[in-house]
């Protein structure tokens, strides 16, 4: 019955973003796809940071990987002649579809999230944090440095276009599926053991390092593919997109869903897109004696942040899943049905 | 006792196993031979190394000295987990439960490591990942109601009275398909009556499974009645060994517990 449910809605949402490609102009489907896009990242997120409880801070550096990943790969061989010149033989006469390179980016940071998380996952709480934001850094710093492959500070440009709501949603649905069935399988009952208490886990026979780093690992992949979409829906890239910021945003998308909650860090993520969006018209709409009021779309987010974290610190969904807060809000509502009928006897 | 004498292989086989905390010693040169299927009761004074006795077995510390021989395995630093794999459960003196977790996946959580788990089949839900599940539910499920926890199986675990929450830690224990179980303090925090049918459960649980269980607890009834063997620790080294009853009258075990004893052991009791 569920299952049904859950399909239906994935089948609604492809039709729905297939639909939009032929009946909204560029920007809305550009904001549809960004939305998509964050939707991957705070999911894939979430898996370290609220499942599996390892704050990480490096997502940015994942989801650059994917970019660049897919960018080299993708760029048709006539382009890179003039724009890589400098790109290795056999590189630079490759030319492979979207869907492998998006693919081969996952792998590409899965491979990179198991080497750095051996390591770094030795750490645990701030220190990890802080260990990741290098790992961030880092890539960063390879971006900039790697003048053949990546094009250093001027980045690459003129990506093909691909990226349409139906890419960015296809995607998004099988990301969300597929993290879903790893959160409700042993692997994420064993990632949240871990998460509630380490040592607990361990000594009922959770490999715990195991555990964490499939966390990362697959988080890395996903962010990995929202950085090959989101490379060729704006079509050029710098190091400098792969910022904090960047990882700023999509931690907040996660914190006011509520982590631990996919449902929560969907509804993040839809949030914390649409609003800067909606906002942004009513700063030019909205003047105070001729003048914009720019800016006032951050503080009105910033407010809403404060606003979320000291009255629902948990986060929108605290740990819930949708299914879950339905239901009993199904059961209150029946349950006031029934109040204004007191008995006879009281 | 004659099956100990007869019995060639013990379950496990501990030789000077010592253990120091910042120049405090800890556990110093502890030694035990298990025959499979005993009930052995470690009791002491606070501080004398039970619990640190029992984090060794489990892998939570590993020793400064010593080897620990498990079913003819060197398990001497391995991982807890590796350790539970191999057979030895523990439950916890201050409780650990995975608290927000519901009661039945806390037991699945244990449950789910004794079988093989592959990313592939769980993400496709294969029919053989649907069926392993449903396996896990189904045993998860027949545990909780040996250890009648079965009407709380949806609840959070921390949402469970203090009794029932030592109890499920036995259900987790369990749930790791041990051949030893480690109880530390079980009945702690138990009023007799509960103590009592605690003791009984253990009892039952040693029979029924075929278990060998060693039993930490300052209830002395809970002791003194089910074990059949008892080893006394007091800073860190064990004073004595024997039965219950030779326990009882041991001049070194009242002088622990009660400081020195002038006049004869009989006088006073344990």
């Amino acid at each position: 019955m569920n299952h049904r449910i859950g399909w239906l809605i994935a089948g609604l949402v492809l039709a729905l973003a297939g639909a939009s490609q032929f009946l909204l102009n560029d920007y809305y489907q550009r904001v549809l796809s960004v939305i998509a896009i964050n939707i991957i990242l705070a999911v894939s997120l979430n898996l370290t940071n609220g499942i599996s409880g390892d704050f990480s801070l490096g997502h940015a550096a994942f989801m650059a990987i994917g970019a660049y990943t897919s960018a080299v790969l993708t760029l048709p061989v006539r382009m890179k002649a003039i724009v890589l010149p400098d790109l290795p033989v056999w590189l630079g006469q490759l030319e492979v579809p979207f869907v492998f390179a998006l693919v081969l980016g996952a792998l590409l940071a899965a491979l990179i999230a198991a080497l750095v998380g051996t390591p770094v996952l030795r750490l645990r709480g701030h220190y990890l944090s802080v260990a990741t934001l290098g790992l961030m850094v880092i890539v960063q710093v390879v971006a900039l440095n790697w003048q053949p492959v990546t094009r250093g500070a001027r980045g690459i440009n003129g990506l093909p276009p691909f990226t349409t709501p139906l890419w960015a949603y296809g995607a998004m649905l099988l990301t969300v599926g597929i993290i879903w069935r790893v959160v409700h399988s042993p692997l994420g009952r064993a990632m949240i053991a871990v998460r509630e208490d380490e040592l607990g886990a361990a000594c009922r026979g959770v490999r715990v390092f195991r555990t964490r780093l499939a966390a990362f690992i697959i988080g890395a992949a996903f962010a990995s593919i929202a950085g090959g979409l989101w490379a060729h829906l704006i079509t050029a890239i710098t190091p400098a997109s792969f910022s904090f910021l960047l990882t700023f945003n999509v931690v907040a998308m996660v914190v006011i869903g509520g982590m631990g909650s996919i449902s929560g860090s969907v509804a993040g993520a839809v949030l914390l897109t649409l609003l800067p969006e909606l906002l942004r018209r009513v700063e030019t709409s909205l003047a105070l004696g001729g003048q914009p009021l720019y800016g006032l779309s951050q503080v009105v987010i910033a407010l809403l942040m404060l606003g979320v974290m000291i009255f629902r610190p948990g986060g929108l969904f605290g740990r819930e899943e949708l299914p879950a807060v339905l239901a009993r809000f199904q059961r209150r509502r029946s349950a006031q049905r029934q109040a204004p009928h007191p008995s006879p006897s009281s | 006792m004659s099956t100990e004498a007869l019995s060639p292989a013990p379950l496990l086989h501990v030789s000077q196993l010592s253990k120091a905390f910042r120049g405090v010693q800890a556990l110093h040169d502890y030694t035990l031979t298990l025959q499979p299927r005993t009930l052995l009761g470690v009791i002491g004074p606070n501080g004398a190394g039970k619990t640190t006795l029992f984090n060794l077995l489990t892998g939570v510390v590993s020793p400064d000295r010593g080897r620990i021989l498990f079913n003819g395995q060197d398990i001497t630093g391995a991982s807890p987990d590796a350790i539970v794999r191999a057979g030895i459960a523990r439950t916890f003196q201050n409780i650990r439960l995975f608290r927000r977790m519901s009661v039945l996946d806390n037991v699945k959580v244990a449950l789910q490591s004794t079988q093989p788990f592959r990313l592939a089949e769980a993400v496709l839900r294969l029919p053989r990942f649907v069926a392993q599940e449903q396996a896990l539910e189904e045993r998860a499920k027949a545990l909780l109601a040996m250890l009648e926890l079965e009407p709380y199986a949806a609840m959070p675990a921390d949402s469970l009275p203090y009794g029932l929450q030592r109890r499920l830690e036995i259900a987790m224990a369990l749930a790791t398909n041990p051949k030893l179980l480690l109880l530390d303090e079980p009945a702690a925090g138990m009023n007799p009556t509960e103590a009592n049918a605690l003791m009984h459960l253990i009892a039952r649980l040693r029979d029924e499974l075929k278990l060998t269980i060693i039993l930490i607890e300052h209830n002395m009834r809970v002791v003194m009645g089910i074990c059949e063997r008892v080893q006394v620790l007091n800073y860190g080294e064990i004073i004595a060994e024997g039965t219950p009853e030779a326990i009882q009258n041991d001049t070194r075990v009242l002088r622990a517990y009660l400081g020195t004893v002038h006049s004869e052991p009989n006088h006073a009791r344990a």
